[in-house]
C-alpha cells in the first residue's frame, strides 16, 4: 500500500513544479522570520527574488551542523518559541547539542512522512508495532509513534532496553512489526536465544531499522535470525527525525519524500553537484516546515541518488543506503575515496563483514599510492602462493573498477589490523599534506 | 595413500615463523619436514608433522590461518638419480607438479619426496604402477 499515492507517484514535471512552489515559499518565509537566515542570505548575496524555481536552489548557501550549535539553543527557529509544540535534542560529542523545534504543522508532517515509511515497509492499518527505539529527546521513538498513529497501527511503546520484557511482550502480544536500531535487533536475538525462544517462529514479519548505518551483510543476518523483512529507515533530527526516507520491499534504495525534503547530492570537496549515480554528500532542504526550516542542510552522509521509477510504483527518488560519512572521505590522485566503497567490494567477494585497512602514501615524485590491507579469511586460504596472489589481484581489480585508480592489495593475518573499541581504524594517511 | 600436510599463512613480519614454531613446540608437535614459499608480502609455511589435526587446532586457537592439504609422499633411495627417476615417470605420464620438497630419513638411506599434485589420485596410480613406493600416513608418523 502507498500511503500518499498523489505525492509519492508524481511524474517528474508535477514533482518539480510542487518543489519549485514550495521552495520559493520557504525561502521567502525564512527570510521574513529567521534572523539567522536573513544574515546568511545577506552574507552570500542572495535574496528571495533570486529563487524562481527549484533549479535555483544551488544559489542558496549551505546550512551546517555548526550553525545549529553556534546558535544554541533557539537561534535557528523561524517561529516564536510559544508557537513551538515540541523540542528534540541530539547530543553532540563535542560542543553544544543540536536543538530542533517543531510546530504543530511540523508534527503533522512528521506523522505523514513516517506513515509513508511504514507503508513502504509493508505495514497496513490494524497491524501491531513494537516501537523499541528510545522515547524522549531522541527522535526515534516518538517519530515512529506519530507515524504509526497516523497510519492506524496498534502501538506498543516499549522504548529501548528491558530486553527480556520486550521479548515477553513479543511472545504474548504477537506484534507484526518491530522498529529499532539494527544492532538492537541482533542483541535481542542473542537474548532470545539465551531465553530459549525460537527466533524463527516469532510474529514479527517486518523490521524497520535505522538511526545507525548498517550493511547488506547485517540485513542478511537479521533476516535469517528473525525470519523477517529488514528495511532501512533514514532520517536525522535536524530535518525531522526518522521518516526522511525508507526502503520499500524491493530493497533497492530508500524512497525519499522529496515533495517535502528536497535532496541534492554534492561533491563535498567542490560543493558542486555530484555526477548522477556517483556517491556524494546528501544535502536536504525542508520545503514545508515552519518551526525550523533548514536550507541546503549538509547531512554529511554519503549516498548515491536514483531518479528511476521503482518497481513498487513509487516515483519518489531513492537514495542508496548510507555509504559513509564525509568525515571518512579522503582523496587519492584526485579521486574521492570512501572506505565504504572498498568495504562493499570486499563484502561482495568474501560474503562477510571484512576487516581491512587503507594506507595512503606519497612517492618522491608526488604520486599517491593506495594500499589495501585485507585480513585473510580462512575460506580463501590456499597452500599455493599463486592462488593467494590471484585472490589479491581479484580484489584489486574489483576495487579499481569502482574507484578507477590502481591499488595494491596485500593479504594480512587475521586480527593483525589494529582495532580500537572493536572497530578497525580504516584509513592511515601517511602523506605529509 | 595420501599424506597430510599442514599449511600456514604467515605475513612477512619479524618473528612470525618463530611464533608458529613455538606454538607447535609448546603443543609437543614434532615437525618432520618443512618448507616455506614466499613473496614480498607473505609466505606459506608447509609442514609434515606427527599430529596434523592437533597442529591445525593449536595454530587456529592462536589466531593463525592454517589448513590441511593432501599431498603425496614417495620414498626413494638417497642416492644420485633418486629424484630424477621419479620425475621421469611423472613427465612421461603428463602429471603436473604444483610444488614439491624433500627430506631424508634418519634411520635409513632413503629420502622422502613430497609432491602437491592437482590430481593426487591419478599421480598415486601412475607412481604405484611404476613401482615407486608411495608412503602412507602411518609411515610418516613413524619416521
Amino acid at each position: 500500500m502507498i500511503f500518499n499515492e498523489k505525492m509519492e507517484c508524481l511524474d517528474k514535471k508535477g514533482l518539480s513544479s510542487i518543489q519549485s512552489e514550495r521552495l520559493i515559499k520557504t525561502v521567502d518565509y525564512v527570510h521574513k522570520n529567521s534572523k539567522f537566515y536573513q544574515n546568511k542570505f545577506a552574507s552570500s548575496g542572495v535574496t528571495p527574488k533570486n529563487i524562481k524555481s527549484i533549479d535555483d536552489i544551488v544559489k542558496l548557501p549551505f546550512t551546517i551542523k555548526d550553525d545549529l550549535r553556534d546558535n544554541y539553543p533557539f537561534g535557528v527557529l523561524s517561529q516564536n518559541l510559544k508557537d513551538i509544540r515540541e523540542i528534540h535534542v541530539s547530543s553532540g560529542t563535542t560542543g553544544n547539542p543540536t536543538v530542533v523545534g517543531y510546530s504543530k504543522e511540523d508534527i503533522d508532517l512528521w506523522s505523514e512522512v513516517v506513515a509513508r515509511c511504514l507503508c513502504c515497509s509493508g505495514a497496513v492499518p490494524g497491524d501491531m508495532i513494537q516501537v523499541a527505539y528510545g522515547y524522549g529527546l531522541f527522535t526515534g521513538g516518538l517519530g515512529l509513534h506519530y507515524g504509526s498513529l497516523k497510519l492506524g497501527l496498534t502501538i506498543i511503546p516499549c522504548s529501548s532496553g528491558q530486553t527480556k520484557r520486550q521479548l515477553k511482550i513479543l511472545q504474548d502480544f504477537k506484534p507484526r512489526i518491530l522498529a529499532c536500531t539494527p544492532s538492537y535487533s541482533l542483541y535481542m536475538a542473542e537474548t532470545a536465544k539465551e531465553m530459549g525462544i525460537d527466533t524463527k517462529k516469532i510474529s514479527w514479519d517486518i523490521g524497520i531499522f535505522g538511526a545507525e548505518p548498517w550493511s547488506e551483510a547485517m540485513r542478511k543476518e537479521i533476516e535469517s535470525k528473525w525470519k523477517m523483512d529488514a528495511l532501512d529507515i533514514y532520517g536525522l533530527s535536524e530535518i525531522i527525525g526518522p521518516g526522511v526516507a525508507n526502503e520499500c520491499l524491493q530493497k533497492e534504495g530508500l524512497h525519499i519524500s522529496s515533495d517535502v525534503f528536497y535532496p541534492e547530492v554534492i561533491d563535498p570537496k567542490t560543493n558542486k553537484p555530484a555526477e548522477l549515480g556517483k556517491p556524494g554528500e546528501l544535502v536536504i532542504t525542508t520545503i514545508t516546515k515552519l518551526g525550523m526550516p533548514l536550507i541546503r542542510y549538509r547531512t554529511r552522509d554519503i549516498v548515491t541518488m536514483n531518479y528511476e521509477k521503482c518497481r513498487c510504483g513509487r516515483t519518489s527518488p531513492r537514495i542508496s543506503k548510507i555509504l559513509g560519512r564525509t568525515d571518512d572521505m579522503f582523496i587519492v590522485r584526485g579521486i574521492n575515496v570512501f572506505p565504504s566503497q572498498i568495504e562493499e567490494v570486499l563484502l561482495s567477494i568474501e560474503g562477510t563483514e571484512p576487516h581491512y585497512q587503507l594506507i595512503v602514501t606519497r612517492e618522491h615524485g608526488g604520486l599517491d599510492n593506495l594500499e589495501v590491507l585485507v585480513e585473510l579469511n580462512e575460506k580463501f586460504f590456499s597452500d599455493e602462493l599463486k592462488q593467494l596472489k590471484h585472490f589479491e589481484e581479484k580484489i584489486a581489480k574489483e576495487i579499481e573498477s569502482i574507484l578507477s585508480i590502481g591499488v595494491k592489495v596485500r593479504l594480512v593475518e587475521p586480527k593483525s589490523i589494529e582495532r580500537s573499541e572493536g572497530k578497525a581504524k580504516r584509513v592511515i594517511d601517511k602523506r605529509a599534506l | 595413500m595420501k599424506v597430510t600436510q599442514v599449511s600456514v599463512f604467515l605475513e612477512n613480519k619479524k618473528g612470525r615463523l618463530y611464533d608458529a614454531a613455538k606454538i607447535l613446540g609448546d603443543a609437543k608437535i614434532d615437525i618432520k619436514a618443512l618448507t616455506i614459499a614466499e613473496n614480498e608480502d607473505f609466505g606459506v609455511l608447509r609442514m609434515i608433522v606427527n599430529k596434523p589435526e592437533e597442529a591445525i587446532k593449536v595454530l587456529k586457537i592462536n589466531g593463525l590461518v592454517a589448513s590441511i592439504t593432501e599431498i603425496v609422499a614417495v620414498e626413494v633411495e638417497d642416492t644420485p638419480g633418486g629424484l630424477s627417476a621419479v620425475l621421469k615417470v611423472l613427465i612421461e605420464n603428463n602429471v603436473n607438479i604444483e610444488y614439491m620438497y624433500a627430506f631424508v630419513e634418519k634411520s635409513a638411506d632413503k629420502a622422502i619426496l613430497v609432491f602437491r599434485f592437482d590430481n593426487p589420485d591419478k599421480a598415486i596410480d601412475i607412481l604405484t604402477k611404476n613401482n615407486i613406493r608411495v608412503v602412507g600416513k602411518k609411515d610418516i608418523q613413524n619416521l
